[in-house]
């Protein structure tokens, strides 16, 4: 059994990074089941998404402690998810930090250690800068791409199974744009 | 079969479709809103449509299944409120063509006013009602309402929740079953609730309901599943789920057959074990029914009566598992994350005027309402879909003083859900108060579907677009003013005259979402 969280802001496309997990793995010989947020919260507001994939799944949302990846589009978004890795778990997390309402308003302060804090307290993590991977790709919208290609380093599935979801389930004339955006995040290194 | 992986709604409108289900409507809510886009997008045998509100999809839906089609309505649970007139007198006339309704309750009020369980409906409106435990289920359950349905005579509920609405899962796929249309017969007796016919309609459907109960009593929508007798636990919905992934070892009575509970399968299943809890979202819905049998059963003493289930609130009440603490916590002061209005938004422009003004805002359902929150802060009562008008005549009714200080507040698709009743009655009963429609001529809130001032169908025709002064003004409003929010001065201008004078009034915000592309 593997339990993915992918969290973000709404807009950054969490929804498809998780859905293209599902299809690989789905594709793989998995079951999978994945639960997502719709509606108020994204008005700008976090939105996650669990993604549970093995021979038999029952619930479609992670229990807390369990996760073996949790994949941050956004920093902050980072911290509300910390419960649910394992000891072992791994965080991946693009270093693009957004502010949330209350901070652009002045009202409080985007935490200033979340990377030194993450770096000291969590073994496994991967604190990627995703701006040259996303210029190179052409677009600023295929962050959930980059991310999902670093993801893809300690997942199971071939190129081609990830080729073949990614062609599922994006638009054709973004396909080869996403295929490039994915080698790209590939190949980030913290 | 194929196989593909889909979020529940779209299995629903799969399921639909492969029941040979013809006609569907909807209003757009959180979290069914997916199930009609799916039928409009990928299964044009079946005509779909949004109405204006819940009660009017029913209404369509009813008519269609009076005419002999196979036809299903979808709704969020507070939308069942607005339609459950009709449900409860549909539930005499029953069904010819299958007659399904879909009802998707939202524990843990994600995007909805209020957590009610829309259980007790079934029970109150004497309709069967089943819930499936995943969106493999919401297809294979969706196609057989249709049957139950045609069946007995009644109009069905499937129940889902937000976690069977907007999860995934692999969905097998099937082939449609076509030629569902049923021949049409006048029957007054049937289709005309005059006293004469709704007294044995009453009776009819109470044997009915006594045929159902036996009809669940042998479901297999209703399965037990023994392991280890110390520890029974009975759970529908995604609960079921929860019990599943951190329970194990223990035998388990899943409840798909929401009504009629199947009062053999629970004794056979209390009797087989040592201990029995249930497990359930919201209220003590199953665990009330099985005390009443005379069992002796565990439920809200140690699961919660209020917000969704998780698997870990499930883990720490059954097995006493601690919270997980491999990583340590982090302390620093984490800022939330709160929805707010688009960078933009013409609704922002219009409550930059009203904080301004200091005046009290009846708010409504939308959007808009995310002005409660800062940087607005600047609005003071909201209830249900079109509350906002006639909260506003009985804030001046009781407050005589207060005219002139306050406004309604309501966007172009909860005007037309709900709000020209409350028009019409401000203007019958000689209040004075102005009302400010927020006209972005889209259903946005829920993801931007269309309604009958946007000019376009779900199924995407053009349309006649409705216009919203000419509405005001045939209602009997003289002062209706339409002015674009984004003219700062113009505006606050209007909304400073409108407030001054002593008669009703209507000002139409006149801007197109900024989304709309």
């Amino acid at each position: 059994m593997k339990n993915v969280i992918f969290a973000g802001v709404g807009g950054q496309g969490v929804i498809l990074a998780s859905k293209i997990l599902m299809e690989a793995a789905m594709a793989a010989g998995y079951d999978v089941k994945e639960s997502e947020v719709h509606g108020m919260a994204q008005r700008g507001g976090s939105v996650d998404c669990h993604v549970r994939y093995g021979e038999k799944v029952y619930s479609p949302l992670i229990e807390k402690g369990t996760a073996d990846f949790v994949v941050c589009l956004e920093l902050l978004e980072t911290m509300r998810k910390l419960e649910y890795l394992k000891g072992d778990g791994m965080i991946i997390v693009n270093r693009e930090k957004i502010d949330p309402a209350p901070v652009a308003a002045g009202l409080e302060k985007y935490p200033a250690d979340i990377e030194d804090w993450l770096k000291a307290n969590v073994k496994k993590h991967l604190v990627l800068d995703t701006k040259a991977a996303l210029k190179e790709a052409g677009s600023a919208r295929a962050l959930n791409i980059v991310m999902l290609g670093a993801l893809s380093n300690y997942l199971e599935f071939t190129e081609e199974q990830w080729a073949a979801a990614i062609r599922a389930l994006v638009k054709e004339k973004f396909v080869d744009m996403n295929l490039k955006a994915f080698a790209l995040g590939k190949a980030l290194k913290a | 079969m194929p196989k593909k992986v889909m979020l529940g709604n779209e299995a629903i409108a799969r399921g639909a479709w492969e029941a040979g289900c013809t006609v569907a409507a909807a209003y757009p809510g959180t979290p069914s809103t997916e199930i009609l886009e799916a039928i409009a997008a990928d299964y044009r045998e079946i005509y779909a449509q949004w109405s204006p509100n819940e009660k009017v999809a029913l209404e369509v839906v009813a008519g269609a299944s009076v005419a002999g089609a196979r036809s299903m309505a979808a709704m969020k649970h507070v939308g069942l409120n607005v339609a459950a007139d009709p449900l409860f007198t549909f539930s005499y006339t029953g069904a010819n063509g299958g007659f399904v309704i879909i009802n998707a309750d939202d524990p843990g009020a994600w995007s909805s006013q209020n957590e009610q369980d829309n259980r007790h409906y079934a029970r109150a409106a004497k309709v069967p009602m089943i819930e499936p435990t995943s969106p493999a289920e919401a297809k294979e359950y969706t196609k057989i309402a249709f049957d139950i349905s045609e069946m007995f005579d009644r109009p069905v509920i499937v129940r889902i929740t937000t976690r069977i609405a907007h999860s995934q899962g692999v969905v097998e796929l099937g082939e449609r079953k076509e030629n569902t249309i049923k021949p049409f017969e006048r029957n007054p007796q049937k289709y005309v609730m005059i006293p004469a016919h709704a007294r044995p309609r009453h009776r009819f459907i109470e044997e009915q309901m006594v045929k159902l109960k036996e009809f669940s009593e042998n479901s297999p929508l209703n399965t037990i599943e023994w392991k280890s007798k110390k520890r029974g636990i009975i759970a529908d919905g995604v609960a079921y789920q929860y019990v599943k992934e951190v329970c194990p070892d223990d035998s388990v009575l899943k409840i798909g057959f929401i009504w009629p509970l199947p009062d053999r399968v629970i004794r056979e299943f209390a009797a087989g074990v040592e201990e029995l809890y249930v497990v359930e979202e919201l209220d003590p819905f199953i665990e009330d029914y099985v005390r009443a049998m005379g069992i002796k059963v565990t439920g809200k003493e140690l699961i919660p009566l209020l917000g969704e289930l998780t698997p870990e609130i499930v883990d720490m009440a059954l097995n006493k598992k601690k919270p997980a603490a491999d990583i340590p916590a982090y302390t620093s002061k984490i800022p939330g994350r709160p929805p707010s209005l688009c960078k933009g938004c013409p609704h922002g422009f219009v409550f930059d005027v009203l904080k301004r003004l200091d005046v009290v805002v009846n708010g409504d359902i939308g959007c808009y309402t995310l002005a409660v929150l800062p940087p607005y802060s600047a609005m003071h009562s909201q209830g249900c879909m079109g509350a906002s008008i006639g909260m506003h005549t009985g804030f001046e009714k009781a407050r005589p003083e207060m005219a002139g200080k306050s406004v309604a507040v309501i966007g172009d698709s909860t005007f037309i859900h709900s709000g020209i009743t409350p028009l019409i009655d401000l203007v019958y009963n000689k209040g004075t108060g102005t009302v400010l429609i927020l006209d972005n001529r889209v259903t946005a809130m829920t993801g931007h579907q269309e309604n009958p001032a946007t000019g376009v169908t779900l199924m995407g025709e053009a349309t006649h677009e409705l216009d919203l002064e000419l509405l005001c003004k045939a209602v009997g409003v003289k002062r209706v003013r339409k002015v674009d929010p984004k003219n700062v001065e113009e505006f606050e201008k209007t909304v400073r005259e409108e407030l001054a004078a002593r008669e009703p009034s209507v000002i139409i915000s006149s801007r197109k979402c900024i989304l709309t592309k």
